[in-house]
C-alpha cells in the first residue's frame, strides 16, 4: 500500500519515559493530539455524566424513593445536563474536528495552532471549575454543593436570594471559561476550513464533513457568544448587586429565558450538524457510493443555521406569549423540519442501490436514522405550540431530547469513534465487541427512552425528585430505568474494547475502509506533518479518482 | 484483519427489533389513554375546551407524524434489506452523485404537509389565547409561592390555597373560570393535564389562563416549571364541583373562622408563636401571607401542598417536622411540647 | 504509484486563499458583536423600567469630546497602517501614538463620566436597572477600549525598540480591524444610550 507519508507504515512505539510523553500532550499544539485530547476528556466525563444520570434513574425507579435527598437529586439533574451538553458532547464533537479538519482538507495543522490548545485547556478548565463545586460551593464546610438551579438556570432562582453560596457561581464561571474556548476553536475551525484547503479544494469539494463543521463553526461564534453575554449579565447581578434578573427591581426573569435560550436552540443544532458530518461521512463509505445531493446537503444545513436562530422561543411556549408570538416561533420551528427532512431522505438515496456492509459504525448511522427521525416527529408535535402546552417541561420534552442527543448524537458519535479509531490509534477495533456494545446500548437505550414518553404524557413534569404513586407512572418508571443497565454494560463493553484494541488491536493500515477522504492517505496514525507532501485534489473523493482512474469523480461534478 | 471478515448475516434483525419496539410504544400509549379515574393526569382524556382543542389537535399532529414515520421507516427499512452486501468480491454499484427532481420532491411535499399543520395549530393557539371573557366566567388569582399555591376569588373574597374550586361548566350554559397567574418569588407553572395546558406563573408578570371542567370530580396536576427544592412536591388539585355544591363552598369559605372554647387553648399558642408570621386565621390576629390562609383548613382534603393527606397525624408531623414529609419546605419545625402540640393540633382541627 | 495523482504533478492556476488572519479577526469580531447585540437589546428592553431613579435624562450628558477623539482615532490608526504599508516607519509612528493619545483621551472621559455619576448623582451598578445596564453596556465597551489600547501600547514599545518593519503591516492591519469595531460599537451605544435611551 503506497503510502504518501515519509514515515514507514508501522505503529509508531515511542520509547521515552512517561513523564516525557505526558509532558508532550501537555503543551502540544498539534492538532491531532489535541483532538484526542478533546474526545478523551469527553469521555472521561460522559462516564461521570453517566453517573449522574443513574443515580436519578435508582431514585425515580419506584414513587416516594429515598436514595438521594431532594437537594441531591436537583444538583444530579443540573451537573447531569450542564456536563453532558457542554463537557461531553461539545468536547467530543469539537475534538473530531479538530482532528478531522486539517487531515480531511490537506493540510498540516488547524490555523491557529496555539489557539487551538488554548481552547481546549479553557475548556477542560471550565470542567474542572465547574466539578470543583462540589468542592468549594458551600465553602468547603459541610457537603459538597454543587449548582442544583437546572442546566438552563431559570431566573430568578439563580439570584443570590434563591441561591446562596457559590455553586450558582461556579456554573456560571464554568460555562463563561469554557465559552471563551469554544469561540477560540470555532474561529479555528472557520479560518481552518476557509485559507487552509489543499490545492484544487474548492469550497464545492471540500468533504461534507468541513461544510458542516465549517456552518458549526459560524453557529457557535453567534450562539455562545449570547451564552457569554447572558452569564457576564448574571455574575454582575450576583456579585455587583445587579439589577439584570431581579424581579424585585424590575428585572425580567423572561429576559434570561430569551437570552438563554437564543443559545439554547443553536446549541442543539450545533450538536447535532456535527453528527450530520459523522453520518455524511460514514453512510457512504460503507455504502459505497458518493453521498446523494452534495450541494442539496450543504444547501439544507446552511438553511438549518439560519432557521435556527428564528426558533429559540419554542422553548417558551408556556410563559404566556401573546398568540402572535406563539404562531412566529411554532410556524419556524416547523420550517426547520424541511432541510433537516432533506437531510434524512439524502442519507436514505446515499444507501439506496449501494451495498451496505453493516460494520459498527454503519450501524450506529442506522440506528441514527431511526431514532432522529422519530426525534424530528416528536419535536414536530412539540413545534405545535397548544400539543407542547401539554408536553413542554413533562418527561415526553426529556425523552424527546434525549432521543436527540443520544439517539441521534451519541449513536453518530460511537459510528464516528469506530470509524475514524483504526486512524487515531493505527489499530482496528473488535467489531465483535463492537457490535455487542451497539446491540446492547441501542436495546438499553429504547427501553429507557421510548417509554419515557409515556409519564411525559400521562402529566409528569421533569425535574421532580420523587412522584406520588396512584398516577400510573410508576411502572413506566420502573422500565426506563431498567433500561439503563442496558447502556452501562453497552458503555462498559465500549471502554473495554477501547482500551484492548488500543493494546492488542491488529494494525490498521492507512485506509482499512477502502475510503475516500484525504485522511485515509495517509499512515494511522498520521505523522506529526500529516502529509509528506502536500496533496492536490480535483473532487470531493480524492481517493476514489485515485483507485478508479477510468471513472474518476471530477468528469462527473 | 480478521475482526474485519466478521460480516453481518442478518441484516434484517434491526429492522424486526426496531418493529416489535414501537409496536410496544404504541400499545403503551393506548394502554395510558385507556386509563381514567380522576388521580390519574393523562392529557388524552380532555375534560374541558382547553385540553380538548389541543387533544383535537394532537391527534391530526400524531396522524400525520405517523404517516411520516411509517413511509420514511420502510424506506430506510427497504434499503437496509435490500442493498446489503452480499459478498466481499461484488464490484462497486453505480456511483449515482444525485437528482434534482427527486430533490425538488422531497422539499415541496414536507413544505406542504408543514403548511397544513401550520394552519391547523395557528388556529387552535388563537381560540385558546384569544378565548374572549364572557360575563358569567369566574375570575381567580392564581399565585405560586415556594411550594404552595394561593388562590384568591377577588369577586367572592375568598382566599384559598392548593385545592382549587371550580363550578362545573355545562357547554350550553358556560361557566368558565379565568386564571390570574402571579409568582411571588422563583417561576412555578399551573398544569392539570385534563383541564389545560400549563402555563407559567413567573415574578414580575402577569399570565393568564383559562380552564371549562365539563365534568365534576378531582383533577390532580402539579408545578412544571422547576422552582426549586421541593419542585416535586409542590401539587394540585382542581375540585370541579356541582353549582349547588360550589354555592354552598362559596358560603363556608366567606364565613369568619369558627370560634369554640375548647380550642381556646391551641388558639392562644398559635396566636402566640411564629406561626402568626406566616399565615392568616381571618378573625385572628394572624394575618402572615408566606404561608397558605388556614381560616378553613379543615375543609382541605390535603396538607403541605397535597403532600400529605389532612389527618391530624399528619398535621402534628407536620408542625413539628415539615422536613419529614417536605425536606425544604420553607415552613420552619415548630418544636412544640407534647401538650401544646395537641392544643394547637385540636385548635386547627376546628377551623372547618 | 497511486499516490501520484493526488501530489502537486502539474501547473496549476495558482491558488489562493484568504489570509487566516483576517478570516479570524472577523470571526472575533462577529462574536464580540453577538454579545454586545445582547447587552444593548438588555439596555434597549430596561429603558423606562426602572422602579426608581435617578433616570438617564437626569444624569447623563453627551460625551462628545470622547466620541469625537475615539472617532477620529479610526482614522489615524488607518492612517498609521498605510504608512506602514508604504514603508513610511516616521509616519507610522506618528499617527500610531496619536491614535493611543485619542483612545487614553476616551478613556479618560468615560472615567471622569463615572467618577461625575458615582460621586455626585450616586448612581451605581445596584441603585437600580438604569445603573445595571448602563454600567455593564458602556463598561463592556469601555474595556475593548481598554483591550486594544493595551494592544496599541505594545505596538508602540515594539515601534520604540525598532522590531515594527514594513512586512508587519498586515498584522497591524489585522488589529485596526478590531479598533475600528470598537468604534461602531460606540457609534451604537452612544446612540442607545445617550439618545434614544435618554
Amino acid at each position: 500500500m503506497a503510502s504518501d507519508s515519509i514515515a514507514l507504515n508501522v505503529i509508531n512505539q515511542d520509547t521515552r519515559p512517561i513523564g516525557d510523553r505526558l509532558h508532550d500532550w501537555v503543551v502540544t499544539v498539534d492538532h491531532k493530539k489535541l483532538g484526542i485530547l478533546y474526545i478523551l476528556y469527553g469521555l472521561v466525563f460522559l462516564i461521570i455524566g453517566g453517573i449522574e444520570a443513574t443515580i436519578m434513574r435508582i431514585q425515580l425507579v419506584v414513587p416516594h424513593n429515598h436514595f438521594v435527598s431532594p437537594e441531591v437529586f436537583n444538583r444530579m439533574f443540573t451537573m447531569h445536563g450542564t456536563t453532558m451538553i457542554f463537557f461531553v458532547i461539545m468536547p467530543i464533537l469539537f475534538g473530531f474536528g479538530t482532528y478531522l479538519i486539517p487531515l480531511m482538507i490537506g493540510t498540516r495543522d488547524m490555523a491557529f495552532p496555539r489557539l487551538n490548545a488554548f481552547s481546549f485547556w479553557l475548556t477542560a478548565f471550565g470542567g474542572l471549575l465547574l466539578y470543583f463545586s462540589f468542592i468549594g460551593g458551600n465553602g468547603l464546610y459541610g457537603a459538597g454543593n454543587a449548582p442544583d438551579v437546572g442546566w438552563f438556570a431559570y431566573a430568578p432562582l439563580t439570584s443570590r436570594a434563591f441561591s446562596i453560596g457559590h455553586s450558582t457561581d461556579f456554573w456560571t464561571l464554568g460555562l463563561l471559561v469554557s465559552g471563551f474556548g469554544s469561540i477560540g476553536t470555532a474561529v479555528n475551525f472557520i479560518a481552518t476550513i476557509l485559507c487552509m484547503r489543499c490545492p484544487g479544494m474548492t469550497l464545492g469539494k471540500m468533504p461534507l464533513l468541513a461544510w458542516l463543521y465549517l456552518i458549526v463553526g459560524g453557529m457557535v461564534i453567534l450562539a455562545i457568544s449570547p451564552l457569554t453575554a447572558a452569564q457576564l449579565m448574571l455574575s454582575v447581578d450576583r456579585y455587583l448587586g445587579g439589577h439584570f434578573f431581579d424581579t424585585q427591581a424590575g428585572g425580567s426573569a423572561v429576559l434570561w429565558m430569551h437570552f438563554f435560550w437564543i443559545f439554547g436552540h443553536p446549541e442543539v443544532y450545533i450538536l447535532v450538524v456535527p453528527a450530520f458530518a459523522f453520518a455524511s461521512e460514514i453512510i457512504p463509505v460503507f455504502s459505497r457510493k458518493p453521498i446523494f445531493g452534495y450541494p442539496v446537503m450543504v444547501a439544507a444545513t446552511v438553511c438549518i443555521g439560519f432557521i435556527s436562530f428564528s426558533v429559540w422561543a419554542h422553548h417558551m411556549f408556556t410563559v404566556g406569549m401573546s398568540s402572535y408570538g406563539n404562531t412566529f416561533f411554532t410556524v419556524t420551528t416547523m420550517i426547520i423540519a424541511v432541510p433537516t427532512g432533506i437531510k434524512i431522505f439524502n442519507w436514505i438515496g446515499t444507501m439506496w442501490g449501494g451495498k451496505i456492509q453493516f460494520k459498527a459504525p454503519m450501524l450506529f448511522c442506522i440506528g441514527f436514522l431511526f431514532q432522529f427521525l422519530i426525534a424530528g416527529l416528536t419535536g414536530i408535535m412539540m413545534a405545535a405550540s397548544p400539543f407542547d402546552w401539554q408536553l413542554g417541561n413533562s418527561y415526553f420534552v426529556v425523552a424527546h431530547f434525549h432521543y436527540v442527543i443520544v439517539g441521534g448524537i451519541l449513536f453518530t458519535v460511537f459510528g464516528a469513534f469506530y470509524y475514524w479509531f483504526p486512524k487515531m490509534s493505527g489499530r482496528m477495533y473488535s467489531e465483535t465487541l463492537a457490535k455487542w456494545h451497539f446491540w446492547l446500548f441501542l436495546i438499553g437505550f429504547h427501553l429507557t427512552f421510548d417509554f419515557m414518553h409515556i409519564p411525559g404524557i400521562l402529566g409528569m413534569p421533569r425535574r421532580i425528585y420523587t412522584y406520588e404513586p396512584g398516577r400510573g407512572w410508576g411502572i413506566w418508571n420502573m422500565i426506563v430505568s431498567i433500561g439503563v443497565v442496558f447502556q452501562i454494560a453497552g458503555i462498559l463493553v465500549f471502554v473495554f474494547n477501547l482500551l484492548q484494541s488500543l493494546v492488542k488491536g491488529e494494525p490498521a493500515g492507512g485506509d482499512p475502509w477502502d475510503a475516500w477522504t484525504l485522511e485515509w492517505s495517509t499512515n494511522s496514525p498520521p505523522p506529526e506533518y500529516n502529509f509528506a507532501r502536500i496533496p492536490v485534489v480535483q473532487s470531493r473523493r480524492p481517493l476514489w479518482d485515485i483507485k478508479h482512474p477510468e471513472d474518476p469523480d471530477w468528469k462527473y461534478e | 484483519m480478521s475482526y474485519l471478515a466478521y460480516e453481518n448475516k442478518s441484516g434484517s434483525v434491526p429492522i424486526a427489533g426496531v418493529l416489535l419496539l414501537f409496536a410496544v410504544v404504541l400499545f403503551a400509549g393506548g394502554q395510558c389513554s385507556a386509563a381514567s379515574g380522576p388521580a390519574i393526569p393523562n392529557i388524552f382524556k380532555p375534560e374541558s375546551t382547553p385540553a380538548d382543542s389541543i387533544y383535537g389537535l394532537s391527534l391530526l399532529v400524531l396522524a400525520v407524524t405517523g404517516f411520516i414515520f411509517v413511509i420514511v421507516f420502510c424506506l430506510i427499512a427497504y434499503a437496509i434489506a435490500k442493498f446489503r452486501k452480499r459478498s466481499n468480491d461484488e464490484p462497486e454499484p453505480p456511483q449515482v452523485y444525485g437528482s434534482n427532481q427527486i430533490e425538488l420532491a422531497w422539499t415541496v411535499i414536507p413544505v406542504l404537509i408543514v403548511l397544513v399543520l401550520f394552519m391547523a395549530t395557528a388556529r387552535v393557539i388563537h381560540a385558546i389565547e384569544d378565548a374572549p371573557v364572557p360575563k358569567r366566567a369566574l375570575e381567580v388569582t392564581v399565585i405560586g409561592h415556594q411550594f404552595w399555591w394561593e388562590f384568591r376569588y377577588p369577586s367572592l373574597g375568598i382566599v384559598a390555597a392548593n385545592e382549587l374550586h371550580v363550578p362545573v361548566s355545562d357547554p350550553s350554559h358556560p361557566t368558565p373560570t379565568f386564571l390570574t397567574l402571579l409568582s411571588a418569588d422563583t417561576d412555578h407553572s399551573f398544569w392539570v393535564p385534563r383541564l389545560a395546558g400549563k402555563t407559567d406563573l413567573i415574578p414580575n408578570r402577569v399570565n393568564k389562563m383559562w380552564i371549562d371542567p365539563h365534568d365534576v370530580g378531582v383533577y390532580v396536576g402539579q408545578c412544571a416549571q422547576y422552582c426549586g427544592m421541593q419542585h416535586a412536591k409542590m401539587l394540585l388539585r382542581v375540585y370541579v364541583d356541582s353549582p349547588e355544591r360550589f354555592e354552598q363552598w362559596v358560603e363556608e369559605e366567606k364565613e369568619p373562622a369558627r370560634t369554640s372554647d375548647a380550642a381556646n387553648e391551641g388558639r392562644r399558642i398559635f396566636e402566640t408563636t411564629a406561626c402568626i408570621n406566616c399565615h392568616t386565621i381571618s378573625g385572628t390576629v394572624a394575618d402572615g401571607r408566606f404561608g397558605p390562609d388556614l381560616t378553613h383548613l379543615m375543609s382541605r382534603e390535603t396538607i403541605a401542598s397535597g403532600a400529605a393527606t389532612n389527618t391530624p397525624e399528619n398535621l402534628k408531623t407536620w408542625i413539628q417536622d415539615p422536613d419529614a414529609i417536605k425536606p425544604g419546605s420553607l415552613m420552619p419545625a415548630m418544636k412544640l411540647g407534647d401538650h401544646d402540640l395537641n392544643a394547637l393540633t385540636a385548635y386547627l382541627q376546628t377551623l372547618r | 504509484m497511486r499516490s501520484a495523482a493526488i501530489t502537486r504533478t502539474s501547473i496549476e492556476p495558482e491558488w489562493v486563499l484568504p489570509s487566516r488572519g483576517r478570516v479570524g479577526m472577523f470571526s472575533l469580531i462577529a462574536a464580540e458583536a453577538a454579545v454586545f447585540t445582547i447587552f444593548v437589546v438588555a439596555y434597549i428592553f430596561y429603558v423606562g423600567k426602572s422602579v426608581s431613579g435617578p433616570t438617564p435624562k437626569d444624569v447623563l450628558e453627551l460625551p462628545i469630546v470622547g466620541t469625537v477623539c475615539l472617532l477620529s482615532s479610526s482614522v489615524t490608526i488607518h492612517l498609521a497602517v498605510r504608512a506602514l504599508r508604504n514603508s513610511k516607519l516616521t509616519v507610522f509612528g506618528v499617527w500610531w501614538f496619536v491614535t493611543i493619545v485619542l483612545g487614553a483621551i476616551f478613556l479618560i472621559g468615560t472615567g471622569m463620566e463615572w467618577r461625575h455619576l458615582i460621586f455626585d448623582d450616586g448612581v451605581t451598578v445596584n441603585t437600580n436597572l438604569f445603573g445595571t445596564t448602563y454600567y455593564s453596556l458602556v463598561g463592556l465597551h469601555a474595556f475593548h477600549v481598554t483591550v486594544g489600547l493595551i494592544v496599541l501600547i505594545l505596538g508602540m514599545i515594539f515601534f520604540l525598540l525598532g522590531e515594527i518593519k514594513p512586512e508587519h503591516s498586515q498584522r497591524a492591519e489585522i488589529f485596526s480591524l478590531y479598533w475600528h469595531f470598537v468604534d461602531v460599537v460606540w457609534i451604537v451605544v452612544f446612540t442607545v444610550v445617550y439618545i434614544v435611551g435618554r
